[in-house]
């Protein structure tokens, strides 16, 4: 469920990483305790993202959330899908439903971040 | 004898008035033309003009009439019934504030009456001010602010504008986890950083986390008490200290005062601002019913810089004093809403101290109460004492997968409007009742009954209560789906003939 490969946060989001950038997204478990979500905002191309900062919002039909980077630089794509599919970040949120690839800035930041392993322990699965 | 609130009755069906036009029906007919007439283009000028108000209803007068009256039975409002829902205090308005507001000398009053024509409504609205402040246990009040989020946004503002004058506004506003969305929102809009804190595991603010996160770098700690979770914050004047040892003041959300109004003081126990929802602790219809009044009250110290301009007496007279250069300035055309304020003096004024100590009593008595009597059937994730609301979780409903949202929409079939669903949000699965101290022992009885049926359903059928509502005109909607693709607006079918254009 949660690959091995992607670093996660306490704010429930994951980043994955390589060759200097890194794709940012939700955790599943995000999207369960969320439910049903209805839009997502996003910034935009070229914005500095800061790590622990937000950078957009998930909107569901119970609340609106921020969402923090896991780690900083400058936004390369956005994943429009969500635009239209909001509802893929239910379906699969490791995978299709990313949010944003940015340019890693401060790779080494990622090393702060938690193991699979060890988010399934801090959400208690 | 109990009967249920509930029975299936006759109930007029309405659609759209516009699907009720018929091309070239009027309701009403004019005179002839007496006057010379007159072009509104040269009058007005031409982009303030068009030629036809396109595909507006044409119906006749009894169709309009029968149109809002049909809807209108499709309401439920406070007049009808328990409104349970919590932290929004919808209590019944009673009478005499209606009867107040509608004397005509009120009624009729015009903002823009030169000042010796406005003294008896400048008396009244100086009356209430000395009412909250002595309810607050605060020396200055204002009235300008137009509801909870703006008075609010005024408070910060005020603080701001105080902490500039001793030479550093700072950039920090400290939020307790349980807080109404409104506080942190009202920080940032005012330009702070804000910054969460966990509560404890009674669902309080901790003391030593507040601690560890006050620095000379904040602003402000806002806080809510009674909490959203409908407990008393304990550490309320430790909490206090805490802040105003490093210089920052405390921003209290007065949204829960119905539980502490003639009981406990702010102002007393080191609260420096705080707004009141008159619209909702003094009995203001609202919801839909009528414009809200977030009445701000600040200890002396903040009183220079409230908006602009303060009621004061020159000569015997009431008068306007504009002359207040510390001022955050005006927040808000005129001077609150007059219509409200009368209101809510006549509350005041027809409970009397011990009337509003006793309301305040039957509030928190009716909150627990209902604690009592529904804690056998639902989880109720904090111990501590409630006060005038009660928040339990659907923990033990959601392992038969039922959640908050089906059992509010189950209670609506048995004649309830829904409590509060999925707030505060530091309750998974939050359903916050707040009775109100209007409501009888019987209406009370009523919704127990209701909602221990609910709970029965759910051991016994799960799949019966989230295909909930069944009495209602419109069944279960599709929530998700209306969020996700919304339909905003009617729009009319288009005529072939114009179609083929």
């Amino acid at each position: 469920m949660y690959p091995e490969n992607y670093s996660y946060t306490k704010e429930h989001e994951w980043v994955s990483v390589e060759g200097g950038v890194g794709t940012i997204g939700i955790t599943h478990h995000a999207q369960k305790e969320l439910g049903d979500i209805v839009y997502v905002d996003l910034p935009k191309l070229g914005a500095a993202l800061a790590s622990h900062t937000t950078f957009g919002s998930v909107e569901s039909v119970k609340a609106v959330s921020d969402i923090y980077s896991p780690v900083s630089g400058e936004v390369l794509e956005v994943n429009t899908l969500l635009a239209t599919q909001p509802e893929k970040l239910n379906e699969d949120p490791h995978g299709v439903a990313w949010l944003v690839k940015i340019k890693l800035s401060a790779p080494d930041e990622v090393k702060s971040l938690m193991s699979a392993a060890d988010y399934l322990k801090y959400i208690g699965a | 004898m109990s009967l249920g609130k509930t029975v299936q009755i006759l109930n007029q069906n309405e659609g759209l008035l516009f699907e009720s036009s018929s091309p070239g029906k009027i309701g009403y007919q004019l005179p002839p033309l007496d006057v010379p007439a007159v072009d509104p283009r040269k009058v007005l000028g031409a982009g303030n003009t068009r030629d036809e108000i396109t595909d507006f209803p044409e119906v006749s007068e009894v169709e309009v009439i029968r149109h809002f009256t049909r809807l209108s039975t499709w309401n439920y409002g406070i007049d009808l019934g328990l409104f349970p829902l919590g932290s929004c205090t919808m209590k019944y308005n009673p009478r005499v504030n209606e009867l107040v507001a509608r004397t005509e000398g009120l009624a009729w009053a015009h903002p823009y009456q030169p000042e010796d024509l406005s003294q008896g409504a400048m008396a009244i609205t100086a009356e209430l001010e000395r009412a909250i402040g002595e309810i607050t246990g605060m020396e200055s009040v204002t009235l300008q602010p137009a509801a909870g989020a703006h008075g609010e946004m005024t408070g910060i503002l005020v603080i701001r504008s105080y902490l500039e004058k001793q030479g550093n506004p700072r950039k920090i506003v400290l939020v307790p986890d349980s807080a109404h969305g409104t506080n942190p929102a009202t920080a940032a809009m005012v330009g702070y950083e804000v910054r969460t804190l966990k509560s404890n595991d009674k669902g309080m603010v901790d003391p030593a986390t507040l601690d560890a996160a006050m620095n000379e770098d904040v602003a402000a700690f806002m806080v809510t008490n009674p909490n959203t979770v409908g407990v008393f914050e304990e550490n309320i004047v430790r909490i206090a200290g805490i802040v105003h040892a490093k210089g920052g003041q405390v921003y209290m959300d007065g949204a829960n005062m119905n539980a502490l109004v003639g009981i406990a003081r702010p102002g007393d126990f080191g609260m420096d601002v705080m707004h009141l929802n008159l619209h909702k602790t003094m009995s203001t219809p609202h919801g839909g019913g009528g414009p809200g009044a977030g009445a701000v009250a600040a200890r002396a110290h903040l009183e220079p810089y409230l908006p602009t301009p303060r009621l004061k007496q020159e000569n015997g007279a009431w008068t306007w004093d504009y002359n207040r250069p510390d001022t955050i300035g005006k927040v808000r055309a005129f001077y609150g809403n007059f219509g409200v304020l009368v209101r809510a003096l006549a509350y005041i004024m027809a409970h009397g101290g011990p009337g509003l100590r006793n309301a305040t009593v039957d509030a928190l008595l009716n909150a627990n109460y209902l604690r009592k009597r529904l804690e056998p059937h639902f989880d109720l994730p904090y111990q501590s004492p409630s006060m005038h609301e009660v928040v339990f979780s659907h923990s033990r409903q959601e392992k038969r997968g039922v959640k908050t949202m089906d059992i509010a929409k189950r209670l609506i079939d048995y004649g309830f409007h829904p409590y509060t669903t999925a707030f505060p949000m530091i309750v998974p699965g939050a359903m916050m009742i707040e009775p109100t101290e209007t409501e009888p022992k019987q209406e009370l009885d009523l919704f127990v009954d209701a909602m221990t049926a609910i709970a029965k359903e759910i051991e016994a059928d799960p799949e019966f209560v989230l295909k909930a509502p069944y009495n209602t005109r419109v069944s279960r909607v599709d929530e998700t789906l209306a969020a996700r693709k919304p339909v905003l607006r009617w729009r009319p079918q288009v005529p072939v003939s114009r179609a083929a254009d």
